[in-house]
């Protein structure tokens, strides 16, 4: 069975905890372990935060737009902005590289999203805005199945 | 729930018990009150305890990294404690706890800071 879920907010910080309870509420019904759950609601919280700090550049008229989709034991996550986007990808996926040093930024963001997920997909286009796509296979689901 | 902060000045370490969910929204409070009271108390070290913080990401990695530089211009040193697996796989993905000290609770915190509980 295929169960999907669409959100839409504006891209305000304080949006980034509703992002993850949503995520975390919605993925729940799969059974997830807490370490799975806290996973998830992680990259949740790294790709909303880059959207909001870097597709739009804090301006709260912009929109992140969430989706998630459930099916068998896999959670499919993606997260979308239309603002700026990322100049250089490979840069981006550098651990610990930051184009915002001056805000603390720790840089680690896309080097989480790749450890805690199973596939990690971004795409983007100057102007024009970045999809991140993630996609995690829950444990406990595929020992069933075995 | 966001993250309630909660200061206290102990000789000249600023102890910092953090409970709730640090992300980029709760990060930009902390890093403004944990930065004035150092200035207001002359206070050069830093003990963060995290024993009741339920969630982070990387915007409290990159707080915290901002906080230890910090007091590093001041001559200051800073220790975490009561970390949870959960932060702690977090601070291991970043390196972060190859120059942050980690203590096992608040009172070994203290003392690595060299104050007597």
């Amino acid at each position: 069975m295929r169960n999907r879920m669409e959100l839409s907010f504006s891209a305000l910080s304080q949006n980034e905890s509703f992002a993850r309870v949503a995520v975390g509420s919605f993925v729940a019904q799969l059974d997830p372990t807490m370490d799975e759950l806290t996973e998830i609601k992680t990259v949740v919280s790294e790709a909303v935060t880059n959207a909001i700090i870097h597709g739009y550049h804090e301006d709260n008229n912009g929109m992140v737009e969430l989706e998630v989709e459930l099916e068998e034991e896999t959670v499919r996550l993606i997260i979308r902005d239309r603002g700026t986007g990322i100049h250089n990808l490979d840069e981006a996926r550098q651990p610990l590289y930051t184009s915002k040093p001056e805000l603390e930024r720790s840089g680690m963001g896309f080097t989480i999203m790749e450890n805690f997920m199973d596939e990690v997909v971004i795409e983007s286009e100057p102007m024009v805005g970045t999809t991140v796509t993630l996609m995690k296979r829950l444990s406990k689901q595929r020992a069933l199945c075995n | 729930m966001s993250l309630l902060i909660d200061l206290e000045k102990r000789d000249n370490v600023l102890c910092v018990r953090l409970e709730g969910e640090l992300d980029h929204h709760t990060a930009m409070e902390l890093r403004e009150r944990v930065d004035s009271a150092l200035k207001e108390n002359n206070l050069t070290h830093i003990l963060l305890n995290l024993e009741q913080l339920s969630f982070m990401d990387s915007s409290g990695l990159g707080v915290i990294l901002g906080r230890y530089k910090y007091v590093q211009t001041l001559g200051g040193e800073m220790v975490v404690c009561s970390i949870s697996p959960q932060i702690k796989r977090l601070f291991e993905m970043s390196g972060l706890f190859k120059i942050i000290r980690l203590a096992s609770n608040e009172t070994d915190a203290l003392l690595e800071l060299g104050v007597a509980s």
